[in-house]
């Protein structure tokens, strides 16, 4: 007995909270003059635990700044039920738009119903949301990149050779999609042959050891492409002095680290995505929505191949 | 005579795990022709080394029945403290080290004191450490790598192309494990301790202080575990060790340690973390699939636990 009671107390609180919410301060806000001003936007970032993330959140805040805008910023860990909670507690906080940044595209379904139902215009960053409408995806497309990074690793092979591929943790959207450009990118050049596709799990010591193992099975491999910069940047140290030489490496994500090392030629290219700039359209986007202004349900935010010769018109944090 | 029959009862417990591993290289040597050359064992004698570390450490906390759940955390906390201290602040590099090895330690010790004068369980202590550090190390790195100093990364390197310094450092750890578990009297209070707590109180053993050395270890040897793992790749990352506390704890299970404390060898532990590390090593040189990796990873933890109670069990 004592528990549902106390679910229903909170439940009811919660409730109380948002009714609140939804109504006390939103009339002040539109009292105020200013542009931008005092539009509360919530975004939630699936981690950051990982640089790119981080970069994602920084561009938002740059722009929620700009706009005169009050970003409040929680963290997921990754954890997609968290994630859920985060977006209803920023109902209940009466934000005027939610950024969701889901950690799983699939699971992010009832955080952004949970937004619906408060009536908040939620943007998703960087992931769509399967199963649930929402005012705008801002996303780069990752299945495109995963082809880009194909074609580049074949150009710099001269369109033969053996490749491994370092894959992201197993089941993620992200190293599904890339996954799976690359190898649709791949099949184009039959004389290069996939030999091994080995998980690392985005992670930079994890893609060091498989690389070394993978050298041990492979000693002939003159290319590598990892589903992120993090894996690229194990996989050199594993390769020492052949990497960017005798062995191409392509990389995927276009972090400082990752720029650092295209800049440097132990990475060949790195398939960029613009975190920055994402995080700053979604915040535009979430601005607009805030005013009741029409958005686009779908915006791309260009991926770009980053080589030695054009990595110095990215910027690198 | 007791002392004898100890003896050969750990030498027993031990060559359970001792014998699963050889299982597993047999296997392996048949399977792959690649796995059975000294460069690939090298490989995984440096793939260990991190595991290994956080294992000698957690040998401590675990011979005396608690659990340090904290280490992976603490290690990528003190990673970054010795290269944001001295990339960032300017610190020179045997100074930041120190300082980082004392954030171990005092991560330890804060845990220590919540088990041993807050009551708390050890598992909720370390967990709460766990956030913290890992949260800490966010904070100070605001969530990027940072380049380590050349003079630590040195830890990383390759000795004459063959004999790989992290390999070194977990073998000096390890010998040191094992002298303070089986000589010194911090060692057998361990034992003492995890044997039945309020029988070592009463023949005179303070508890309390003892636990606080044996987290404050196990926070030391996480810090160089973190170190060695940064030194690798130049690069201190702050999410770097997530989830290694588990491969730790499973290292010094799998080497025939009891989590009900009171048994628990520094070789046992090493044989551990080497079967984790062969185990990865060969699922990468067989291209076994990112999905059943996991599966075969947890079926033999299993079954190589499952080996050393039943040959135990046969034993008493």
């Amino acid at each position: 007995m004592r528990i549902p009671a106390l679910v229903i107390a909170g439940a009811a609180l919660a409730l109380g909270l948002t009714a609140c919410g939804s109504a006390g301060p939103s009339g002040s806000n539109n009292a105020s003059g200013s542009p931008g001003g005092n539009i509360k936007i919530g975004m939630t970032v699936s981690t950051l635990n990982n640089p790119y993330f981080v970069q994602l959140r920084d561009g938002a805040q740059a722009e929620a700044q700009k706009a005169g805008a009050t970003l409040t910023v929680t963290d997921a860990q990754n954890d997609a039920s968290q994630q859920v909670n985060q977006v209803q507690n920023f109902a209940s906080q009466a934000m005027k738009a939610i950024i969701l940044n889901p950690v799983d595209s699939d699971a992010a379904a009832p955080a952004a119903k949970a937004a619906e139902r408060a009536n908040i215009p939620v943007i998703a960053a960087d992931r769509g949301v399967n199963g649930a409408e929402v005012a705008q995806t801002v996303a780069s497309d990752n299945v495109t990149g995963g082809k880009l990074a194909a074609q580049e690793l074949a150009e710099l092979l001269g369109h033969k050779g053996q490749v491994v591929v370092l894959q992201g943790v197993a089941g993620t959207s992200a190293a599904r999609d890339r996954g799976q450009g690359f190898t649709d990118g791949i099949k184009a050049f039959p004389n290069i042959k996939v030999v091994a596709q080995q998980p690392a799990d985005f992670d930079r010591t994890k893609g060091l050891d498989v690389m070394t193992n993978l050298l041990q099975s492979n000693p002939g491999i003159n290319g590598v492409f990892a589903e992120n910069d993090e894996m690229a940047l194990g996989a050199i140290k594993a390769l020492g002095a052949k990497a960017g030489k005798e062995v191409k490496v392509v990389g995927f994500d276009g972090t400082p680290d990752g720029l650092k090392a295209v800049k440097a030629g132990t990475m060949n290219a790195s398939v960029a995505q613009q975190p920055t700039l994402l995080g700053q359209q979604a915040v535009a986007a979430a601005v607009k929505a805030a005013k009741g202004e029409k958005i686009e349900k779908t915006v791309a935010v260009p991926v770009k191949v980053a080589t030695t010769e054009n990595v110095d018109e990215f910027k690198i944090y | 005579m007791a002392a004898n029959v100890f003896l050969r009862r750990s030498w027993l417990a031990e060559n359970g795990a001792l014998a699963a591993l050889v299982v597993l290289i047999v296997a392996l040597s048949l399977l792959s022709s690649d796995f059975l050359s000294v460069t690939n064992l090298l490989n995984v004698g440096v793939q260990a080394a991190v595991t290994a570390i956080l294992a000698f450490g957690g040998t401590f906390v675990i011979v005396t029945g608690g659990i340090d759940l904290s280490v992976g955390s603490v290690a990528a906390l003190s990673a970054i403290v010795l290269a944001w201290t001295a990339a960032v602040a300017g610190l020179p590099w045997p100074l930041a080290t120190v300082l980082s090895l004392v954030v171990g330690v005092a991560c330890g010790l804060v845990s220590a004191a919540l088990i041993a004068y807050g009551k708390l369980p050890p598992f909720i202590a370390t967990l709460a450490m766990l956030g913290i550090a890992r949260g800490l190390a966010l904070v100070i790195s605001q969530g990027s790598p940072i380049p380590m100093p050349d003079a630590v990364s040195h830890l990383g390197d390759t000795i004459g192309g063959y004999l790989p310094v992290p390999v070194i450092v977990m073998l000096v750890m390890g010998a040191l494990a094992a002298v303070i578990l089986n000589r010194t009297y911090v060692g057998r209070a361990m034992y003492a301790i995890g044997g039945n707590e309020e029988a070592a109180r009463l023949s005179g053993i303070k508890v309390s202080r003892q636990k606080l050395i044996t987290y404050a270890l196990s926070g030391g040897f996480a810090a160089v575990a973190g170190i060695v793992l940064a030194s690798r790749l130049a690069s201190a990352q702050p999410q770097a060790a997530a989830g290694y506390e588990l491969d730790a704890i499973a290292a010094v299970v799998i080497g025939g340690a009891s989590l009900s404390g009171g048994k628990g060898r520094a070789l046992g532990t090493f044989v551990g973390a080497l079967i984790l590390a062969v185990l990865r090593n060969g699922l990468n040189l067989l291209s076994v699939s990112a999905f059943w990796q996991q599966v075969v990873i947890g079926v033999v933890i299993a079954l190589a636990v499952l080996v050393d109670t039943l040959r135990r069990r046969g034993m008493s």
